[in-house]
């Protein structure tokens, strides 16, 4: 059993993984990685997001939405999977929402690090990508949770190592033109070769 | 007055606001559904018209929404607008729906749609936003279908699945670059992209944060230290 979910988290984390393989977030991912403070915080601002995100939706997806789910109340031929994508992002608005008030009352400490990352974090594709694949990959509750986890850490470990590989290159000689952005476009390319040799690891 | 105006709303997200070389907006799906030309094709028409539209109908009742809840509000107008979409394409084009998979659920959180919500439709009049929503849906088909078209033409030898280099595996003459049809070498296309438009855009070059100090070279070394 134990093994079953290491295989999905090491397979989410690196075969798999979110930014570098199926390119979600990739938004925040070029634009907040100057710096390795701050993707670190991003990073695990959305490890969190996704750990408690991931499993709601699950739940959402099981207990009401999915075509005779609700016989439970008494409607066994309902089938809601047409709000599917309009809930799942309520679903992460709110939790977003919830958590930081929850953090800003009782760890105040970590709120001012995250600051404007939180709020963010609702339009992060990363974040409702990862509730999509785990819609479509049709996993359980515990399996979900673990899913959560290993996108969440997969994401947050390629921002850091994208944000460590920028710092470097402020002093390397660029032509004028690829300065910037044309520059982390062709760096994340390169990444992202390197970890399509994940791909042939079976577990 | 007036139609200058429009005119320029339209036509300025296409090369020198460009949502995704320029504004790093929208850039999760450009490069995900670009292998193949036809399903990139189907990607612009539903973000330019989830865009133009979100555009329109939060324009018209900005001035109802409370800033504080704004962003669900949003969310809510460009979430209906996507499962419309979805549907429609999967009543229609059930085999391009299955290939794009989660892509088009993820045009709600594509950033273009939500980030002109904010910094426009939020501001100006309806049909100026629908203009501007319309304008920068195309300046992201733009580069979409630029990247489709390297990445088909000289991935596979085909565009929109008709034959245009005789393939060597088929009898003909041109070696495919299979590079070309994994997804990350669209990253380095985009770059490229962006390398040539600020080539021809001078004032979008950002400014280098350390400036170097000329090159020294081993000559160069060498002749300072006889000289001490």
């Amino acid at each position: 059993m134990f093994e079953h979910y290491l295989n999905i988290f090491i397979t989410t984390v690196f075969i798999e993984n979110i930014a570098l393989s199926v390119f979600l977030g990739m938004c925040t991912f070029i634009a907040i990685s100057k710096k390795i403070d701050a993707a670190f915080g991003l990073g695990i601002a959305v490890i969190v997001v996704c750990l408690i995100t991931v499993p709601l939706n699950n739940l959402i997806y099981n207990l009401v939405l999915k075509e005779g789910a609700l016989s439970w109340a008494g409607l066994p031929n309902v089938n809601l999977e047409f709000v599917g994508l309009i809930s799942y992002i309520g679903v992460i608005a709110a939790a977003v929402q919830i958590l930081e008030m929850f953090l800003d009352k009782f760890v105040p400490a970590l709120y001012n690090a995250l600051g404007v990352f939180l709020p963010l974090i609702t339009v992060n594709c990363a974040i409702l990508g990862a509730s999509l694949f785990m819609i479509e990959k049709d996993l359980k509750f515990g399996e979900s949770v673990v899913y959560g986890l290993g996108a969440g850490v997969g994401w947050a470990m390629a921002i850091v190592v994208l944000a460590g590989i920028r710092e470097k290159l402020k002093y390397s000689d660029i032509p004028d033109g690829l300065q910037g952005l044309g520059m982390t476009f062709i760096i994340v390319g390169l990444m992202s070769f390197g970890f399509m040799s994940f791909g042939g690891i079976s577990l | 007055m007036k139609v200058k105006q429009y005119k320029e709303v339209l036509s300025k997200p296409l090369i020198e606001e460009n949502p995704i070389t320029l504004q790093i907006l929208g850039i999760c799906s450009a490069l995900a559904v670009t292998s193949n030309l036809s399903v990139t094709l189907v990607m612009c028409v539903a973000l330019t018209s989830v865009v133009s539209f979100s555009n329109l109908f939060i324009s018209l009742i900005r001035n109802y929404i409370p800033s504080s809840v704004r962003i669900i509000v949003q969310m809510t107008i460009i979430a209906s607008l996507v499962i419309v979409v979805d549907e429609l394409l999967k009543a229609y084009d059930y085999e391009t729906s299955k290939k794009l998979s989660v892509f088009v659920g993820l045009i709600i959180t594509n950033c273009i749609v939500m980030g002109r919500a904010e910094a426009f439709a939020m501001k100006e009049k309806p049909f100026i936003s629908f203009l501007d929503g319309l304008g920068n849906g195309l300046g992201y088909s733009v580069i979409l279908i630029a990247v489709a078209v390297v990445r088909e033409l000289f991935g596979a030898g085909t565009l929109m699945g008709y034959e245009i280099f005789s393939l060597v595996s088929n009898g003909g003459w041109y070696p495919a670059n299979n590079l070309l049809l994994l997804p990350p070498s669209s990253f380095i296309l985009i770059g490229l992209m962006i390398w040539g438009i600020r080539e021809y855009k001078k004032d979008q070059i950002e400014p280098n944060e350390f400036k170097l100090s000329g090159h020294a070279t081993a000559p160069d070394l060498r002749k300072k230290e006889a000289n001490v």
